[in-house]
């Protein structure tokens, strides 16, 4: 029964990660790329967790922080490009 | 426009100790868990790197005065010297030791010397990787 639930959770976010995968190919901005590619980090971390439950092991479980981690860090970088520029500045500009 | 990044540096300073400390986990579970030495210095990196990106580069020197050429010949020595500390017993180059000892708060532990080569591994993988991106970011 539960196997069956989770190949189910696993579809699911196939689908939505394919769906936002469409927006970021055709994206209209740049803004609307980062955003569907945060979310399909998380869309990615999800589908770790679904599938260590199918292996039933724990060891995917650093995995999924590390996804979380990485993708907000990735998500700063690029929001920051965006706004500012230039990622790492020098000196602070008031 | 003036901009504020009130919210990105609140933010950062509460989720760098905790990707420091996962980093740490990483690092000291590697023996019996998938981690070790290169994933620890890569998240502690990436810890340093939040830094960087919410603060700048003259902040984190000032408040982390680390050169981090040193840290990867720091590293590089600890790696050879747990190598060659193993020719002083009449056995082979790299060849580690293990044993169980009773420390005063974590019980009966055992203490390994590949856990020095990984501090050898780690202190490199930090110094190469910020050493890269305080160069290219660094340039005007």
């Amino acid at each position: 029964m539960l196997e069956i639930i989770l190949k189910i959770g696993l579809v699911g976010c196939s689908l939505s990660s394919a769906i936002l995968l469409i927006r970021v190919i055709k994206g209209p901005s740049v803004s609307d790329r980062v955003v569907a590619l945060d979310a399909m980090g998380i869309n990615l971390a999800a589908i770790t967790a679904l599938a260590s439950m199918i292996y039933h092991t724990t060891a995917f479980l650093d995995a999924i922080l590390l996804f979380g981690i990485l993708s907000f860090i990735g998500t700063v970088a690029f929001s920051k490009f965006l706004e500012k520029g230039e990622i790492i500045e020098n000196e602070r500009r008031r | 426009m003036k901009s504020n990044d009130l919210i990105l540096q609140t933010t950062t300073k509460i989720a760098v100790f905790i990707i420091l400390l996962f980093s740490l986990h990483i690092f000291f579970a590697g023996h019996y868990y998938p981690g070790g030495g290169f994933v620890g210095g890569l998240l502690t990196s990436g810890a340093l790197v939040l830094l960087l990106l919410a603060f700048d580069i003259k902040t984190v020197a000032n408040s982390l005065p680390f050169n981090f050429r040193i840290m990867i010949a720091i590293g590089l020595l600890f790696a050879i010297g747990t190598g060659a500390g193993a020719l002083f017993f009449n056995v082979p180059f790299l060849t580690h030791a293990f044993d169980y000892f009773n420390l005063p708060l974590l019980g009966k532990t055992s203490l390994h010397t590949a856990v020095l080569f990984d501090i050898g591994v780690y202190l490199c993988v930090v110094g190469a990787t910020m050493t890269i991106i305080q160069t290219i970011g660094g340039s005007e």
